[in-house]
C-alpha cells in the first residue's frame, strides 16, 4: 500500500487551484436526441497532464471541440486562461488559439501540401507573433528535429506512415510555441510500439515545453504513463477523477471496467 | 416511395437545399470583399480548374462542332442551304450548345472534384485544423473556389466554342472546300452583340453554381468516407440541375429583352 503510494505521481508542487489554465462547468451538448454532454465539468491546472477517459462515442472529440470554440456547447461556460470563449469575437478567439495546441484524432494534415507547408501554415496568420522571432525556416526545421523528422520537409503527407503524420502534426502544433496542448487519441490507429514512440514524445516535448496538456485517449498504458490525474468521462458527465493508482484501485464497476 | 409523401418530401427537400444554398452563396458575398484576399490560393484553384477540364472540355467542344456539321449537312443540302452552314452552326454553338455543354463537363468534373477534396478534408478534420490555426477556412477553401470557377468556366466556354467552330470548319473544309477566312467571317457576320452578350454572361453564372454547389456539398459532408463519396455524386447531380435552371432563366430574361 504504502510503496503503491510511492510511485504515484505526485501532483507538480505550487501547481494548486490557483493556477487554472482551463475550467469547465456544467457542460451540456446534444445533437437532436443524442445527448452527448450532460453537465460536464473540468479543471486543467498550469503544468500538469490531465488524461481525460471514456468509451468510444462518449462525446470525448465533442468536449475537445467546444474547448476550442470548433463547436458550440447548448450551456455552461469555458473558461480558457480565464476567457469565457464562448464570448469572444473572431479576432479575440483566434489570439487565444494561438496558445492552445491541437493534435487531431487522425493527425489531419493538410494533404495538397508538403510538410514544409503544414507547418508554416499556422504561421502565416500570426506574423505579428514571430516578429522578433527566428525566420521560419528555422522555425520549421527547429519544430521537425523535435520530433525527429528533420528530413520529412519536402514530402507530401501522403508519403508519409502512420506514426511520422502523427509526428509532424505534433511539429505543427509546437512551432505556435502554444501554452496548452490538446491531444485528441495520439496513440489511436498506431500500432503498439509507435504508439509507445509517440507518448515518449510527448513526455520529452511536455518537459521541454513545460505546456498543460489535456490528452484525450481510451489508450490504458498511456494512461498509466502520462497522467498526473485523471478523469473518466461516462454518461457525458465527470463519473470519476483521481490519479491513475486511484482510479485503478476503485471497486466501482464503471471504472473497473476502464482497466480490464 | 412514389406515394405523396415521398414527393412532398422530395419537393420539401428541394426547398430546403435552395435555401441552404442561397445562405452558402449570401456568405460567399459577405466574406469575399474582406481581406486578407488569399491570392495565392484563388491563382492555384484557377490553374486547378482549368487543369482539370480543359482535356475534356477541348475534345468535346472538337467533337461536338464535328458532329454537329456532318448532322446537319445532308439537310441542309436538300435545302440548298449548307451556305448557310457556318452561321446555324456559329449561332448553335456559341449561343446554347456551347456554354451548356461545357459548364456540364464541368459540373462533372470540377463540382465533383471540389465535393471530393473538402469532404475529405471535412472527414479528416483537416477544415477544424485550418479554423484553430487562425486561417478562416471559409475564405481560404471556399471563396477561392467559387471565385475560381467564376472566373475560369467562362475561359473554358471560349476555348470549347474556339475547338467546336474549328472541328466544324474541318468538315466543311473537307466536303465544301471552304476556306478558313470565308468560314470564319460568316460566322462572326451571323453573330450579333445580342447573342454573345448573354451567352457570355450566363457562363459566369454556370461558373459560380459548379463552385458553390460543389463547395457547399464538400463543406457540409457528413462524417466517413461514404459521405465524401455522396458529397461528390450529389454535387454533380445539384450542379447540372442548377445549370438547367439558370439556363432557362436566361433564355427568358433575354427573350424579353429581344421583344422589346
Ligand atoms: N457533428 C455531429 N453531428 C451529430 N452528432 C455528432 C456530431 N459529432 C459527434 N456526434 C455524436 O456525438 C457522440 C460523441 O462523439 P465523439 O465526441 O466523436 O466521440 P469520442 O468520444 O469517440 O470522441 C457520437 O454519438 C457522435 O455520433
Ligand atoms: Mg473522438
Amino acid at each position: 500500500m504504502n510503496k503503491e503510494n510511492a510511485i504515484t505521481p505526485v501532483f507538480p508542487v505550487g501547481k494548486g487551484k490557483e493556477d487554472v489554465v482551463i475550467r469547465i462547468k456544467d457542460l451540456k451538448k446534444r445533437f437532436g436526441d443524442n445527448h452527448v454532454l450532460n453537465g460536464f465539468n473540468m479543471e486543467l491546472y498550469q503544468g500538469e497532464n490531465l488524461v481525460i477517459m471514456g468509451k468510444s462515442g462518449s462525446g470525448k472529440t465533442v468536449m475537445i471541440k467546444c474547448l476550442v470554440g470548433l463547436m458550440q456547447p447548448d450551456s455552461g461556460s469555458i473558461e480558457v486562461m480565464g476567457k469565457d470563449i464562448t464570448k469572444l469575437d473572431r479576432k479575440a478567439l483566434d489570439l487565444l488559439r494561438a496558445d492552445i495546441g491541437f493534435l487531431f484524432q487522425g493527425s489531419a494534415l493538410y494533404d495538397s501540401m508538403t510538410v514544409r507547408e503544414n507547418l508554416e501554415f499556422p504561421l502565416r496568420r500570426h506574423k505579428e507573433r514571430f516578429r522578433d522571432r527566428a525566420d521560419t525556416e528555422t522555425l520549421v526545421l527547429e519544430a521537425l528535429k523535435s520530433v525527429g523528422l528533420s528530413h520529412t520537409t519536402e514530402l507530401m503527407p501522403a508519403e508519409l506512415s502512420g506514426g511520422m503524420k502523427r509526428r509532424v502534426a505534433l511539429a505543427r502544433t509546437l512551432i505556435m510555441n502554444p501554452r496548452i496542448i490538446l491531444y485528441d487519441e495520439p496513440t489511436s490507429g498506431l500500432d503498439p510500439i509507435t504508439a509507445k514512440e509517440i507518448i515518449e514524445l510527448m513526455r520529452i516535448i511536455q518537459a521541454r515545453y513545460r505546456t498543460s496538456a489535456l490528452i484525450i485517449t481510451h489508450d490504458v498504458d498511456c494512461a498509466r504513463v502520462i497522467s498526473d490525474r485523471m478523469i473518466l468521462l461516462v454518461d457525458g458527465i465527470n463519473y470519476a477523477e483521481g490519479t491513475y493508482r486511484e482510479l485503478q484501485r476503485s471497486a466501482d464497476p464503471q471504472v473497473k471496467a476502464f482497466f480490464k | 416511395m412514389y406515394g405523396i409523401k415521398g414527393i412532398s418530401g422530395k419537393v420539401a427537400g428541394f426547398f430546403r437545399l435552395s435555401g441552404e444554398l442561397s445562405y452558402f452563396a449570401g456568405r460567399y458575398f459577405t466574406e469575399v470583399w474582406k481581406p486578407p484576399f488569399e491570392i495565392r490560393e484563388l491563382l492555384h484553384q484557377c490553374y486547378n480548374v482549368g487543369n482539370r477540364s480543359f482535356p475534356l472540355v477541348g475534345i468535346t467542344g472538337f467533337i461536338i462542332g464535328l458532329v454537329l456539321t456532318l448532322q446537319t449537312r445532308p439537310t441542309l443540302q436538300e435545302f440548298g442551304a449548307v451556305s448557310w452552314m457556318p452561321a446555324m452552326v456559329g449561332i448553335s454553338i456559341v449561343r446554347e450548345i456551347g456554354p451548356v455543354v461545357i459548364a456540364l463537363i464541368c459540373a462533372g468534373r470540377v463540382a465533383s472534384g471540389i465535393g471530393a477534396e473538402l469532404g475529405s478534408m471535412r472527414v479528416t478534420e483537416q477544415i477544424d485544423a485550418m479554423e484553430v490555426s487562425g486561417t478562416n477556412p471559409f475564405k481560404f477553401l471556399v471563396v477561392t473556389r467559387i471565385t475560381a470557377t467564376t472566373l475560369m468556366v467562362p475561359v473554358l466556354v471560349i476555348i470549347g466554342d474556339v475547338l467546336a467552330l474549328y472541328g466544324s470548319f474541318l468538315i466543311e473544309h473537307l466536303k465544301g472546300n471552304v476556306s478558313f477566312q470565308l468560314y470564319f467571317n460568316q460566322v462572326f457576320d451571323s453573330l450579333e452583340f445580342s447573342d454573345l452578350i448573354p451567352a457570355t454572361v450566363k457562363t459566369f453564372f454556370f461558373g459560380f453554381a459548379i463552385g458553390l454547389v460543389g463547395c457547399f456539398k464538400g463543406y457540409y459532408c457528413t462524417k466517413g468516407t461514404v459521405g465524401v463519396g455522396t458529397a461528390a455524386n450529389t454535387a454533380v447531380v445539384a450542379a447540372s440541375m442548377l445549370i438547367f435552371i439558370l439556363d432557362f432563366i436566361a433564355v427568358l430574361i433575354s427573350d424579353i429583352f429581344y421583344e422589346l
